[in-house]
């Protein structure tokens, strides 16, 4: 039976997810359940690093953080796909180091358009 | 090798002028003019092109065997060729119309022209598609850019409400997409729609797989089509966005996705194919029942909700919604008939929408204004031009001969009665005969319900009160030889 023999070799794998789902799951229970509950001012207030927290949480944030975060996941990504390209650059030759090339290019007109717009200009 | 450099140039025009339109646009951010004639430039480029590749596929071109570069990702079809054309005229359309009715309200910039060069770009590749991935992308590219177009009007909250709304459920819909892809992939072992279909045919495909994976994908396509039960967002999304972006999305955007349906309905559902004999075989009547009954539900609920709307805008976009479903009787026929008289109607389609939507943003104020039923009223007297063109516009949507609609709309019809579903053209009919009450309301409105204001505003002649009556024009040649029409296109498939 294929399918059987299918289940059987994903077999470990749904064990792992088992048993770390147990795991997981015992940690935070066993730590609720057990542990003391002593509340003071300073636990309650909300953790900003140490420092010391002021105003509403759910103010309106500056444009500007979103946009950074933007291109910063668009060459974050980037990275992600030359790693294994670089990894296997000989194997590919030159149409890998083309089409790479093209990919690069493209994605630095995109960063020139950014900064000609203005969208790394802070103030 | 060089001709399929040839046969790929639309393609290459469009992704590099789109990107070097942007650049301009970087370089020289202070011109107003650069984006608009490097987007018209292309466009006529890209449509050129496209109409050489037309007449190069029907005098035959052989790719077989030769090193391709796209290595069979893409194909180059008398298809492919005609919806590029098609795509490109309904963008050319569109950035000569949106000149002026963006300068109405002072948001012109060289950005709208860029997008409108992606978009088509988008929709290019989907038309050409040979596998599943390259579908994707296309279909990607098109949505993305419409989710921004939608919003274009950032200081409208109707405008940014549409964006959003367009952009969460079409991101939704797009996992549909992905999910049915790979269901197809997982069922028959191959990405290209060749090797698919040939997995299906010689029954080594995984049934159950299949039909899930289909049935997905099916779904993903309705809802960029915006098909019942997918189409909820469609109203919205059109009513909010500005009109000349409503008008893209709802013409050259609806062929796209349509464009797309075809590839994948000849892919999953081959033409003749006798399951009979086969050990694992696909019931592709199943699929076919399925796609009649989303048709027709498209159809009813679309002329249905029109009836009741008070806004001419959201009017055509419900009648948007139901013409949808007309086109899709071309896919429950699956032949070429019926495929070419799909693209009969979304020729047609395209220009009465268009047409119409030009007339609507000749007449909007301030983004929201003046688009009620009510506003047309007595509109004979004050624009007496426009309003008999809108008339004529309204007639060939509700399919009254002998305007184009009508034969768009009769090709439809028989292909489905040739093919046996006769039920199908029925309640095609009845809800055409629906159609024609919300249609001829705004002619009734227009001719003979009296306003308060008869001598008007004028309207200054400009770009897009010309091309109202291009337009007008070709609804009317078309109506008057469909044949003509019908043959080009046939030549196609």
């Amino acid at each position: 039976m294929p399918e059987q023999s299918i289940l059987m070799e994903y077999l470990p794998l749904i064990l792992m997810l088992l048993v770390g789902a147990v795991v997981g799951i015992q940690f935070t229970l066993f730590s609720e359940w057990l542990g003391a509950k002593r509340f003071t001012k300073e636990k309650q207030t909300t953790y900003e690093s140490g420092m010391i927290p002021y105003g509403s949480a759910s103010d309106r944030f500056s444009i500007k953080f979103y946009l950074t975060a933007v291109s910063f996941l668009v060459f974050d990504i980037e990275v992600v796909f030359i790693y294994p390209w670089a990894v296997q650059l000989r194997e590919l030759g030159m149409q890998g180091f083309v089409a790479m090339s093209i990919f690069i290019i493209v994605l630095l007109i995109g960063l020139f358009y950014e900064i000609k717009k203005g969208g790394l200009k802070w103030d | 090798m060089s001709s399929e450099f040839i046969l790929l140039l639309p393609l290459i025009i469009v992704g590099v002028m789109s990107v070097i339109s942007i650049l301009v646009d970087a370089i020289n951010p202070n011109s107003k003019n650069s984006g608009y004639y490097l987007s018209i430039v292309s466009i006529v480029a890209v449509g050129g092109f496209a109409l050489n590749n037309f007449y190069l596929n029907i005098s035959g071109i052989n790719l077989d065997g030769a090193n391709l570069i796209t290595s069979n990702m893409l194909s180059f079809g008398g298809f492919s060729a005609f919806f590029d054309l098609l795509f490109s005229i309904g963008a050319l359309l569109i950035v000569l119309n949106a000149r002026n009715y963006l300068d109405t309200v002072k948001t012109e910039l060289n950005e709208f022209y860029n997008l409108v060069l992606y978009a088509l770009a988008g929709m290019m590749v989907m038309a050409h598609s040979n596998h599943l991935l390259t579908l994707f992308i296309g279909i990607e590219l098109m949505s993305i850019t419409f989710y921004i177009m939608a919003g274009y009007f950032r200081f409208a909250s109707q405008s940014v409400e549409a964006s959003l709304k367009y952009f969460l459920l079409g991101a939704f819909s797009t996992g549909f997409l992905v999910y049915g892809m790979a269901m197809l992939y997982g069922s028959t072992g191959s990405m290209f729609f060749p090797e698919i279909t040939v997995a299906i045919v010689s029954g080594s495909a995984n049934n159950a797989y299949l039909m899930f994976g289909a049935a997905l994908m099916i779904m993903g396509l309705s809802f960029k089509s915006s098909a019942f039960p997918f189409h909820q967002w469609a109203p919205d999304v059109y009513s909010g966005a500005p009109t000349v972006v409503t008008s893209f999305m709802s013409t050259a955007g609806k062929a796209a996705a349509l464009s797309a349906f075809i590839i994948i309905a000849k892919t999953i559902i081959p033409m003749g194919f006798d399951p009979t004999g086969l050990e694992s075989a696909v019931n592709t009547d199943k699929l076919i029942t399925a796609i009649a009954a989303i048709s027709a539900l498209t159809m009813l609920v679309g002329n249905i909700t029109a009836l009741v709307q008070k806004n001419v805008k959201r009017m055509l976009a419900y009648s948007s919604v139901a013409h949808a479903g007309y086109m899709l009787m071309g896919i429950v026929a699956n032949t070429a008939a019926g495929w070419s008289a799909l693209m009969f109607y979304a020729v047609v389609y395209t220009f009465m929408q268009i047409g119409a939507f030009i007339i609507v943003g000749l007449l909007e104020r301030d983004t929201d204004k003046n688009l009620e039923y009510d506003d047309y009223a007595g509109l004979s007297k004050r624009q007496p031009a426009l309003a008999a063109i809108m008339a004529l516009f309204m007639f060939s949507l509700a399919g009254i001969p002998p305007m184009a609609g009508f034969f768009g709309k009769y090709y439809l019809f028989m292909s489905v009665i040739n093919t046996g579903h006769l039920w199908l053209a029925l309640i095609a009919v009845v809800s055409s005969i629906i159609s024609v009450v919300f249609y001829i309301g705004l002619i009734v409105k227009m001719y003979f319900t009296d306003s308060e204001d008869v001598e008007g505003e004028s309207l200054p002649w400009n770009a897009s009160r010309m091309l109202v009556f291009v337009t007008s024009a070709v609804v009317l040649i078309i109506g008057l030889n469909p044949g003509g029409m019908l043959s080009f296109i046939k030549s196609a498939l």
